[in-house]
């Protein structure tokens, strides 16, 4: 009785026992070399493998790192506060580059601009600009039909009751996928710092442009001639503001007679 | 004469509201007081304009230049003054720089516009020239330049010239129309586009729901042993390119393939009626057919229209609207274009406008797929619309990839069928769009 437990018991035992051994020494021979500083990275990083920096994940991200091949302030989820602790385990220092947010370079709501005509098909963008480019009259504006919102990981682009997509700077990581998303290709990026905006992506001619939406860039230049700066460029019958330039002294914004040009002055203060 | 019953597999069978127009006589619409000619009639790069404001010009003179190989002549269909030489409204929802010409009532025909001879005497190049020279282009609605159809590759053999008189889209019948009243130019259509391809065998489908149109064309074709008409299945899309060659020939279009590699070349019988005028006429394509219908029409009908002529004006024409309509589609009811305005001037591949009533062009709200797959079993391309559309929807455009989705044809039979009233063939479209897109960004 006692034997015929113990020989089963014996065997699986001493099979585990080889196996064991033979498992530890392949793990020791057959190790592949990893760097010390992968594992440290991925602890800082914030794990939500957006693959905003342009690597496949985190992991890959922090492989890239350690390599040398990405630069420490890649990520733009982590932001500035990662780039230094990556900097700290990789014994160098961030050049410290500034922090960017998307932002949707558009006002056309229902109320500022026109419809060409109503549209009853597939609530996405993607398949409203098949339909004659989107119902909006206004060719080069937010349709408000959510591709954006969808993509985004960060939860950080809505859709207001007005029909166009707004971008929340305090979620927003300028991960880009919204900006590859959307069919106008009316969201791009900005600097966070900044408070004054173009918010026209109008490349219509003036008088199309005031038919159409009553907050629309009409190309009347008075930005262009007022800017102490100097930091408003004119092309492709739009406005277009150069943000190193750019001192957010807000002349433009109260210069602009159609409100295109919007200006945030809670930056103004938190800048200077 | 050869009769012969033949289809393709999968399809449906939609209401075909064919009656509305088929017993009327078809009308020549009224003389337009201005026209308005897009510079972008046909597929491909669109013409520049050679004409400006305050020039006279009269019928078919040539008023664009084709700009590129994929392109076609166009032709003043009226005589008149240019009013204007501007960007205006296009059936395809964008603004197209067009030719504006006030029509002096006159129709005074241009010197340039004579017969070309006997078909007997014409080389296949200059029936080729023929056909380039009048602007003729893929009547059936996607307006393809026909002497690029005529021009394939030295490597891809040509054996048969298919025209395409099935007519599968419900509401029209604008080909129908065209065959019971002119078979006679439709066959020798037929011809000039055999010997412009130097072959000898032709056939013509026609749905058989066209008693008429069948009859008429057997009765034209006499005893021709090269031309076969065939009498297809009445079933949706009978008309599409590949299914029709499939039903006639049994050949199948290989996936990402063009008809011209399996030795095919299909024209819509409107194409050869076109082709057969500017031959004997020498009458460059400045008119075609089309049906004015749907339930919110007073009085449906079909007309002969010049091209540049407002399909406001067919309206009115047609008693105006019974009710104001709730959509308006250029084309027909599966693949036509919704129009947010009746302001558009009627172009060469516009085949029909059909004005739908509130209750007739509802909206179903979609509802969860039941795996039932009636969208597998009608697709006419064998693929899986229901996988498609879901890849679609979680923006898997590389899974729609490898389940082909570039074979899609767009005929909207999946989202007909769909008991959950799913729109499919709408996402698998999106998918096609992204699919090209990135293809492209890869080069």
């Amino acid at each position: 009785m006692f034997s015929e437990l113990l020989s089963p018991v014996l065997w699986l035992g001493g099979m585990a026992l080889i196996f064991g051994c033979i498992l530890g020494y392949a793990s020791k021979v057959f190790a592949v070399e990893k760097d010390p500083n992968v594992p440290l990275i991925m602890d800082v990083l914030p794990g939500a493998n957006c693959g905003g920096c342009g690597y496949p994940g985190c992991e890959a991200f922090a492989v890239a790192t350690a390599a040398g091949k990405a630069n420490i302030d890649d990520c733009p989820v982590g932001g500035s506060a990662v780039a230094e602790k990556i900097g700290e385990i990789m014994g160098i220092t961030s050049d410290g580059s500034q922090r960017m947010i998307a932002r949707v370079i558009c006002n056309g709501t229902d109320e500022n601009c026109t419809n060409k005509f109503d549209y009853y098909g597939v609530s996405d963008c993607k398949e409203a600009v098949i339909a004659m480019g989107g119902n909006k009259s206004c060719q080069y504006g937010c349709l408000g039909l959510g591709t954006c919102e969808r993509v985004c990981p960060f939860d950080a682009i809505h859709v207001t009751k007005d029909n166009i997509a707004y971008v929340d700077e305090e979620k927003c990581t300028a991960c880009g996928k919204c900006i590859d998303a959307c069919p106008k290709i009316v969201i791009a990026l900005v600097p966070a710092s900044k408070g004054v905006h173009v918010d026209c992506n109008s490349k219509d001619k003036g008088k199309e442009v005031k038919a159409n939406c009553s907050v629309g860039c009409i190309g009347c230049k008075i930005c262009v001639k007022n800017c102490p700066e100097d930091a408003f460029s004119f092309e492709n019958n739009l406005a277009k503001i150069n943000y190193d330039k750019c001192t957010q002294c807000m002349i433009c914004v109260e210069k602009c007679p159609t409100k295109a040009i919007s200006g945030d002055s809670t930056k103004l203060k938190i800048n200077n | 004469m050869n009769m012969k019953h033949s289809t393709f597999r999968g399809g449906i069978h939609p209401p075909y509201r064919k009656e509305l127009t088929n017993s009327k006589k078809l009308l020549t619409a009224n003389a337009p007081e201005t026209v308005v000619i897009p510079m972008s009639l046909h597929i491909g790069a669109p013409c520049n304009p050679i004409v400006k404001k305050g020039d006279s010009v009269k019928v078919g003179q040539r008023i664009g230049e084709p700009n590129g190989f994929v392109s076609a002549p166009i032709h003043s269909s009226v005589s008149g003054e240019v009013m204007a030489v501007e960007p205006r409204l296009h059936p395809n929802g964008q603004k197209v720089m067009s030719v504006v010409i006030k029509s002096d009532m006159q129709d005074t025909v241009h010197e340039d516009v004579q017969p070309k001879g006997d078909l007997k005497d014409l080389s296949p190049e200059e029936i080729k020239s023929i056909i380039l020279n009048a602007g003729i282009v893929g009547l059936g609605g996607a307006t393809f330049p026909t002497h690029v159809k005529l021009s394939p590759p030295p490597e891809n053999k040509i054996d048969y010239c298919i025209l395409n008189g099935a007519e599968c889209e419900p509401y029209l019948t604008t080909d129908d129309h065209l065959m019971t009243e002119s078979a006679d130019k439709i066959i020798y259509g037929l011809k000039a586009l055999i010997k412009s391809l130097g072959i000898t065998k032709g056939y013509i489908g026609v749905e058989d729901n066209k008693k008429e149109a069948i009859e008429a064309l057997v009765k034209a074709l006499g005893n021709d042993e090269n031309i076969e008409i065939f009498s297809l299945h009445t079933k949706y899309p009978q008309g599409s390119e590949k299914q029709l060659i499939t039903a006639i020939t049994g050949r199948e279009v290989p996936s990402g393939g063009l008809p011209a590699h399996i030795g095919v070349v299909v024209s819509n019988v409107g194409t050869a009626a076109a082709i057969c005028d500017a031959i004997q006429t020498g009458m460059p394509l400045i008119e075609r057919i089309v049906t004015v219908t749907g339930s919110a029409i007073k009085d449906p009908n079909v007309f002969v229209v010049k091209v540049g002529t407002m399909v406001r004006e067919l309206i009115d024409q047609c008693g105006g609207f019974v009710e104001e309509p709730m959509k308006v589609i250029n084309g027909g009811p599966m693949m036509g274009m919704a129009q947010f305005s009746i302001d558009i001037p009627v172009i060469k591949g516009t085949s029909g406008i059909l004005c739908l009533t509130k209750a007739d062009a509802q909206v179903a709200k979609p509802q969860l797929c039941i795996r039932c797959g009636k969208c597998v079993e009608v697709c006419p391309v064998n693929l899986l619309p229901l996988y498609l559309s879901e890849h679609s929807l979680k923006n898997d455009f590389e899974k729609c990839k490898k389940y082909h989705a570039l074979d899609c044809i767009e005929c909207g039979s999946c989202s007909f069928i769909c008991p959950a009233k799913r729109t499919l063939a709408s996402n698998i479209r999106v998918a096609k769009r992204e699919i090209i897109a990135s293809s492209r960004k890869g080069k």
